[in-house]
């Protein structure tokens, strides 16, 4: 990739994009027996509609408890956070999002295209409708030809796919997705951030992405945003141009070796402020 | 390779060899002599040869195939008819003697080896792999059977005491209205009552339990204690609350059955993981919504678990509360009653009849468990 295209691709944006996930000085507290813990503190971050954003840092920076911040799954203990423009409790009755869990979360008792259809049943979809769509869904993530097989009699990942598969039935605009690839083997892993990113170039969802590999977030994101913990905050925002159909190749150039450097020095930037 | 003899056809051959030696008999006290001799029963005396014969040949050869078991489980069937015979055609029981348990310890090492080689069975063909699963509790059911028959028979046992089981199957099968008759009184009418409503309202309150925080604090503890009651003191109050009939003995077991279920039901319905209930949230699931498509399904193991716990529960219950006050029919009653009368035979007929049904009650409910929770992990089946 030249670096005429990458200029090229940049000037091909939109100039102002909808905010996705607006945050303002967002701090969250957990109150404990043993004292409270700051696990966010004065948290600002936007996220616009198209941006892959990947959150990066140690465990207990706080990746996670944004992520399920902004899922309504915890509540905020101060500052301002808003999803397309309401609350994120809103937002959640809404189904403004899909979330895929670090572990598949696949019911046990339901088939691959009865799980993936849970969602839809949830929202009161007609069958005939929930059957098509689980349809497109599970061909998104190559799955099809399963639908009838239970979650036990998967591998790994394809038990992940088949989550993925299910946040994606509903055609939510933002996905939010918790170190989704992180219990799967490196292999296994390359081919599904292919496949990711495949899938939302072809979508334009908003995609919010947790994950502690470096590879991994430069390679998918559009937006890096490092975390560093105790407590949990952003210490570095890294916006990278990419084409929106990068392949693996990327990895080998200097661009990508170059922003990968800048992460690795802003996650030892926010260690030994610690230590 | 060394030969490595057969231990067990080694000790059935020479138990059948001494069987042969070793009087049959005791001796009758009016008439002074042996009741009978091995020599005057040709039937027995070709039995205990082939007991030495297949023992020592089997000794040498070894037990390797389901082919060598069934051929030394057919010598011990051959074996076992005749010592029956024996202790009843030629007046045997009651007076055995040393050379006719020399022939059951033969038989016993047979029968023995004889399960164990098809015990061992693993085919892939599934016919196969489940006749031999059938076969070996069968089988060893049936020598139980035999030994309970030979013993009691042999040493005579006095029949208030223990009744043979072939004295047992008679008087079953001669009274099959009676026993027909306090089955539907105790088990249709009382059990099957008793347990639908125990159980339905112990499912319908713990959903309330779960729903509702303080009944979690205030109403388990005071299940805990329900549960706590001695059945035979609640069982003749129950009786004068609801009368003679099967009502009764209905509420003795609503007692006896709603707090296993209560508990489990509860403890169920918080079996689902932390991630499940999560995701049931991003979809923004109601609390209906998450108990049909979650809770519930995942806490079906806990209340399989309960229903079959409570199987059995509600038969004893029934049993023993019509101890207290009954109308004429029922199987509790009948027990009361022949065991004044002393009919031990008829008391084991309805212990046996009992037995039966519990069993099944028990076996279907864990059938349909095993249908409605195919998906567990302890019952899945193998996918290749």
């Amino acid at each position: 990739m030249t670096l005429k295209q990458v200029v090229n691709n940049v000037a091909e944006m939109p100039a102002s994009k909808k905010a996705v996930v607006d945050i303002k000085k967002l701090s969250l507290t957990f109150q404990t027996a043993d004292g409270p813990v700051y696990a966010l503190s004065d948290v600002d971050l936007t996220i616009e509609e198209g941006d892959f954003v990947s959150f990066i840092g140690p465990s207990g920076c706080g990746k996670t408890t944004l992520l399920r911040v902004i899922a309504d799954l915890e509540q905020a203990t101060g500052g301002d956070i808003s999803i397309n423009g309401v609350s994120p409790h809103e937002a959640r009755e809404q189904r403004a999002y899909g979330y895929v869990f670090q572990a598949p979360a696949l019911l046990p008792w339901r088939s691959i295209e009865r799980n993936v259809t849970l969602p839809l049943e949830i929202m009161e979809i007609s069958k005939e409708e929930r059957i098509k769509r689980a349809q497109e869904a599970l061909k998104l993530v190559e799955l099809n030809g399963f639908e009838k097989k239970f979650p036990w009699q998967l591998s790994g990942g394809m038990q992940q796919r088949a989550s993925i598969a299910r946040a994606l039935s509903f055609d939510a605009d933002l996905l939010l997705m918790d170190e989704p690839f992180g219990a799967l083997d490196e292999i296994v892993r390359d081919h599904l951030n292919e496949q990711l990113l495949k899938l939302w170039a072809r979508t334009n969802k908003t995609v919010a992405f947790v994950t502690h590999s470096i590879p991994e977030a430069v390679y998918l994101s559009t937006k890096i945003v490092v975390m560093s913990p105790r407590p949990g905050r952003i210490i570095d925002v890294i916006e990278t141009d990419f084409p929106k159909d990068r392949t693996l190749d990327i990895r080998e150039t200097p661009e990508f070796l170059e922003i990968a450097h800048r992460v690795r020095e802003g996650l030892r930037a926010g260690h030994s402020n610690d230590d | 390779m060394t030969m490595k003899l057969d231990k067990f056809c080694l000790v059935a051959a020479i138990a059948a060899l001494l069987a042969l030696i070793f009087p049959l008999s005791g001796i009758d006290g009016d008439t002074g002599k042996q009741v009978a001799f091995v020599g005057d029963i040709p039937g027995l005396a070709i039995a205990m040869a082939l007991c030495v014969i297949a023992g020592a040949a089997f000794t040498w050869l070894g037990v390797r195939s389901v082919k060598a078991g069934i051929v030394i489980l057919a010598v011990a069937v051959f074996g076992c008819w005749q010592a029956v015979s024996v202790l009843y055609d030629h007046g045997v029981a009651g007076y055995a003697g040393l050379g006719f348990w020399l022939f059951i310890l033969s038989l016993w090492a047979f029968v023995w080896r004889g399960i164990d080689v098809i015990a061992n069975f693993h085919s892939l063909d599934r016919g196969k792999q489940h006749l031999a699963n059938v076969i070996v509790p069968v089988a060893f059911g049936v020598w139980l059977l035999f030994v309970w028959e030979v013993v009691v028979s042999g040493f005579g046992v006095p029949q208030v005491l223990l009744p043979p089981p072939s004295m047992i199957g008679e008087r079953f099968v001669n009274s099959t209205d009676i026993l027909a008759s306090d089955f539907h009184q105790t088990f249709v009418k009382a059990v099957l009552s008793g347990y639908v409503m125990g159980c339905g309202s112990a499912f319908i309150v713990a959903i309330a339990v779960d729903r509702v925080p303080f009944l979690k604090r205030g109403l388990l503890p005071l299940g805990n204690m329900v549960s706590a009651l001695p059945i035979i003191g609640v069982a003749p109050i129950m009786v004068m609350w609801f009368g003679f009939d099967w009502q009764s003995k209905a509420a003795v077991i609503v007692i006896m059955t709603f707090f296993p279920m209560l508990v489990n039901t509860v403890t169920g319905l918080n079996a689902a993981g932390k991630l499940e209930k999560d995701l049931m949230a991003t979809y923004a699931s109601g609390y209906w919504s998450t108990l049909f498509r979650l809770r519930l399904p995942a806490a079906m193991p806990f209340v399989f678990n309960a229903l079959k716990i409570n199987s059995t529960l509600a038969l004893i219950g029934a049993i023993v509360a019509e101890f207290f006050g009954t109308p004429i029919v029922g199987m509790g009653f009948r027990i009361s009653t022949e065991v004044g009368r002393m009919n031990i035979d008829m008391v084991w007929a309805e212990i046996a009849l009992a037995a039966l049904a519990g069993t099944a009650f028990y076996g279907a409910v864990a059938y349909i468990e095993r249908k409605a929770t195919s998906w567990h992990p302890s019952f899945r089946v193998r996918r290749h």
